[in-house]
């Protein structure tokens, strides 16, 4: 089968693959670049799992094809500490306890950077609502929204 | 002798008998002294069931000592998830 | 191994603090790694072509063409896997025959479900996996099918296991039968019981099965050398266990398969038990290159093992003061394709909270065309407790008692009889329950057309087979290799931190690493609430011991007698009232010198744990019920629960919070859906619909915490009592709203609506 040979940046670096036409994003990230934190937990874009953003947006990249990351900025969660510094929404995952397993974990802190890119100081039902669409079967979700909060304000600088 | 009671699941391997006295010493001896008796039974201990010596639960335990005084009493094995 | 394990009543420095979890950076940054993130140079994708029908006899199978394709290495089937007699092994939970497992991860005489392997292949790409799949040709009889527990108790039913007969009754029948077991408990003389009441209820209650829903589908990476040695990586709740049942199954030396466990993505106990890793190993083998086989989701529904569905019924009598006189069950449980449901631990926790003299319990394990069940979660007891707490309510509220005051009229303490066997020791049930009633919840205002419901769970809680080593290096750091898993909830911390306080050091100093089979003996899978309890204990141990062999070097090093040598606040020094005097050395010193004065140090332990201590939770729960729509939103939930001690109280609360909220799934929404075919209809999330966070609210968690006296921190398992009340305690509060009792679950809005429709037609 033919590949195709696409060009695109990945947390800000250039980057350059193959791939099949069928495969998606996600894979391309798992199997071609050797991201692995970004995770697959249904392949149907139902669990959230997959989560990166690609030029600002928040999708799940087992929905997209690798081919169509031709030319785009994709973010993932390799991306979100800034070198030796975590992320406030990192810090915060491990004060509140927010992570039991960590398999959801990549994609829930690239849904939440993104609520606060756009929503500063949400309220607990916008952060409930904005994460409907990243699953965890462990936590039951309290002390995920708790961090997200507490992140959001020390972000404010509140 | 130790006296033993079995829990009423295990009642149709030994025809409805429920306790019996035994002179073992620990609880490899207590398997193989009922398996004895009660040939049914056979196969269905070892892996089935847990032992509760004098109020204590102990599962795959098999040379838990059993003293001349003690009550015994074999329940399903607990598993979890 | 020294002092005794008791529990001791002491200051803590560190247990019962919440510091960092020595794993979580690597989760938050992306860098952990699970079993599908494992790649091996050369390795081949592995895909299984899997059953269609419900129930079929297979005629042949012909993998010539498939093997032909390009890109494709190598195909497996029953012909490459030995038959296996009829052998019991508790090489997991659910005591596991080894005739129905090698049947289970690849099909024999007959598929039995919708998703049963029928074959496997080895690739160079997955695409190339997935086209081999497509030439394998089947050619399959298609059998009469049957998924209903009741249809397959039946005379005249499908038989799925023409050998089958059922076991516990006597005499033998002589027609084989889907009961594979009958089970039953009794105490006391029930008729008498019934007699003596004033009120008697009896109600019929039908559960679906659910499944686990870890995020994280199974996944493995074998690699089979030329002179048989096999390295396999996979996402497992037991290494030892999993090695312990591949090696059985392929006939090989269990010290010719090393088990890596990966981190895992969740379990539940739906990862005690192995289903493609026979078959990646069999397919390394046959390459001679590595083989990695990942779950679609879809396969993680049709082939891995959710929990029962059941049908159950409860019947309890009790005086006009509320006094329980008799309670009776039947539970008929669903065990899927093999036998084996969690029916006896069901059977066992159904009444179990109460003080009861007149007890009568049966269940039935059946099989039906359906995956095997595997445990979820305190397995079988959210089930039957939903009928039981269901019942109780009922009766509470026809003789007009607060449903918290019949509940401790009648509560178990220590020293009560249970009908299962043993007395029950030091509980805190009644704590928990008298907690739950003074809980501002509990006594908040409730806006009209709203319920609130209360229930409450049990669970025995394991200990088992475990191992710990606790190396000290020469820097004075511990490392302490555990053999129990670290299914997510945190017990990586945990033991450090009672480590940290047996030893008397920083937690900083202390790194847990959970170790592959090969470097300890045998631990049973963590499951059955047993990984801080157990996992703990023998760190426990393990640290005592070391500390044991620090004394001894001291005095050695030190030229003093052992009674002279205490150990106190990361040092040894010299013991109070022994009239000797020696300059201290910390552990860090002892650690520089070792290897010069005797060697290194290390703590061992190799225990069989006993002692576990059973918990108690009671639930709290409001909910709003929507007439017009029949959605029930929840609006306040409050967990209650007796966890001995919360080491690090914040995963304690997870696990409170977590557990719930999958029963608050259990209870409204999921189930599995089957067509008239046999054939599962929603094997996906979009359909198969687990808790958003949007659906639920703050679950507020209340640690209550009466000491579990054998072990030395007081602790209990905590991880399974939550997922056992709130299917009963939304029930509860549906009725309370409505005046409408669901006995079927889930208590999805079709299901409300048609319960709410039904009572105003008949005129309730």
């Amino acid at each position: 089968m033919a590949r195709h040979h696409v060009t695109a940046t990945v947390n800000g670096e250039a980057v350059e693959f193959l791939c099949e036409t069928q495969q998606t994003l996600l894979e391309v990230l798992r199997d071609e670049l050797r991201l692995t934190g970004t995770k697959e937990g249904c392949g149907t874009g139902d669990c959230g799992a997959c989560s990166v953003t690609v030029d600002g947006r928040l999708l799940c990249s087992c929905l997209m094809l690798g081919v169509e990351a031709q030319g785009k900025a994709i973010r993932t969660i390799e991306g979100m500490a800034g070198g030796e510094k975590l992320h406030p929404l990192q810090r915060k995952f491990l004060e509140h306890a927010a992570l039991q397993c960590g398999v959801c974990t990549p994609g829930i802190l690239i849904a939440a950077r993104s609520l606060l890119e756009s929503n500063p100081d949400p309220s607990e039902a916008e952060v409930r609502y904005w994460l409907a669409g990243n699953l965890c079967r462990c936590t039951g979700y309290q002390k995920i929204v708790e961090a997200v909060l507490d992140a959001a304000r020390e972000m404010r600088g509140a | 002798m130790a006296r033993i009671t079995l829990a009423s699941h295990l009642f149709p391997y030994t025809g409805g008998v429920r306790g019996l006295e035994l002179d073992v010493a620990n609880v490899r001896q207590m398997f193989a002294a009922l398996a004895e008796r009660y040939p049914d039974l056979q196969g269905h201990l070892e892996n089935e069931v847990a032992v509760v010596i004098d109020g204590e639960v102990y599962q795959d335990a098999l040379l838990q000592t059993i003293a001349a005084d003690s009550e015994v009493i074999l329940i399903p094995k607990i598993a979890g998830g | 191994m020294s002092a005794s394990t008791k529990y001791e009543d002491k200051p803590l420095r560190i247990v019962g603090t919440r510091p960092l979890r020595p794993d979580g950076v690597d989760k938050v940054t992306g860098r952990a790694r699970y079993a599908a993130d494992y790649n091996l140079p050369g390795q081949l994708i592995g895909k299984v072509l899997r059953s269609p029908h419900a129930h079929a006899r297979i005629r042949s199978i012909d993998v010539s063409a498939a093997l032909a394709l390009p890109g494709v290495k190598a195909v497996v089937t029953r012909d490459d896997f030995p038959d296996m007699p009829v052998e019991y092994a508790a090489a997991g939970e659910l005591t596991i025959n080894y005739r129905d497992v090698t049947r289970n991860m690849m099909a024999r005489e007959k598929v039995l479900y919708d998703g049963h392997p029928v074959a496997a292949v080895a690739a160079t790409s997955e695409s190339a996996a997935r086209a081999a799949l497509k030439l394998i040709k089947v050619d399959y009889e298609v059998l009469p099918h049957v998924i209903d527990v009741r249809e397959a108790m039946q005379p005249g039913a499908p038989l799925l296991h023409e050998e089958q007969y059922t076991a516990g009754v006597s005499p033998r029948p002589g027609q084989p039968s889907n009961i594979a077991k009958r089970i039953e408990f009794k105490l006391g003389d029930i008729e008498a019981g019934f007699r003596a009441a004033d009120l008697v209820i009896e109600r019929e209650f039908n559960t679906k099965p659910v499944h686990q829903g870890y995020i994280e589908p199974q996944a493995c990476l074998a690699s089979c050398t030329e002179d048989g040695q096999v390295e396999l990586w996979t996402s497992t709740q037991g290494a030892f266990t999993y090695r312990e049942q591949c090696a059985r199954v392929l006939q090989m030396d269990v010290s010719r398969i090393r088990v890596t466990p990966t981190e895992i993505g969740g379990g539940f106990g739906g990862k005690n038990n192995i289903y493609s890793e026979p078959l990646a190993i069999a397919l390394s083998r046959k390459t001679h290159r590595p083989v990695k086989m990942v779950m679609t989701r879809e396969e993680v529904f049709r082939a891995t093992g959710p929990t029962s569905g059941a049908n159950i019924r409860i019947k309890m009598g009790c005086t006009r003061n509320g006094r329980i006189t008799a309670a009776q069950a039947v539970l008929n449980f669903q065990s899927g394709a093999f036998p084996g449901s969690s029916v006896p631990m069901a059977a066992m926790c159904t009444f179990t909270r109460y003080d009861l003299e007149n007890v009568h319990v049966v269940g039935h394990d059946v099989t039906v065309n359906r995956p095997k069940v595997a445990a979820y979660r305190a397995p079988g007891a959210p089930i039957s407790v939903f009928g039981a707490e269901s019942v109780i309510d009922e009766m509470a509220k026809k003789l007009g008692i607060d449903p918290i005051d019949f509940r401790l009229k009648n509560a178990a303490t220590q020293g009560t009889q249970t009908y299962y066997g043993p007395k029950l020791g030091v509980i805190g049930y009644i704590e928990t329950l008298e907690r739950a009633k003074a809980h501002p919840h509990y006594s908040a205002p409730l806006a009209p057309g709203r319920g609130r419901g209360v229930s409450s769970g049990f669970w025995f809680n394991i200990g088992n087979e475990t191992c710990s080593t606790l190396n000290i290096g020469e820097d004075g750091s511990v490392t302490l290799l555990m053999g129990t898993v670290d299914v997510a909830g945190g017990s990586r911390a945990a033991m450090a931190m009672m480590v940290a306080e047996e030893l008397g050091i920083p937690m900083d100093k202390v790194k847990p690493v959970v170790a592959d089979p090969s470097a300890l003996g045998f631990n049973f899978v963590t499951a059955g609430s047993r990984g801080t309890f157990a996992g703990g204990m023998a760190a426990v141990v393990a640290a005592r011991d070391a500390v044991e062999k620090l004394r001894r070097r001291a005095a050695k090093i030190r030229e003093v007698p052992l009674e002279a040598v205490a150990w106190k606040d990361g040092r040894a020094q010299p013991a109070e009232g022994c009239g000797v005097q020696f300059a201290p050395m910390t552990l860090a010193e002892i650690a520089k010198v070792a290897g010069k004065t005797g060697g290194s140090i290390a703590g061992h332990a190799e225990i069989n744990v006993q002692g576990a201590g059973p918990g108690f939770g009671v639930h709290i729960v409001d909910v709003d019920v929507d007439r017009e729509t029949g959605l029930v939103k929840i609006l306040r939930y409050t967990v209650l629960q007796d966890v001995g001690k919360a080491v690090h109280p914040a995963y304690v609360e997870g696990q409170l919070q977590g557990g719930a909220v999958q029963g608050i799934g259990w209870a409204l929404n999921e189930e599995y859906v089957y067509g008239a075919d046999g054939v599962l209809q929603n094997p996906g999330f979009l359909d198969y619909r687990v808790p958003v966070a949007s659906d639920v609210p703050s679950i507020d968690t209340v640690i209550v915490e009466v000491p579990n006296p054998n072990h030395p921190y007081g602790v209990r398992g905590c991880g399974e009592v939550p997922i056992i009340p709130p299917m009963s305690a939304i029930a509860n509060a549906i009725e309370s709203a409505t005046g409408v009792r669901l006995c079927d679950q889930p208590m999805s809005p079709p299901r409300v609506l048609q319960a709410i429709g039904k009572a105003a037609g008949a005129g309730n």
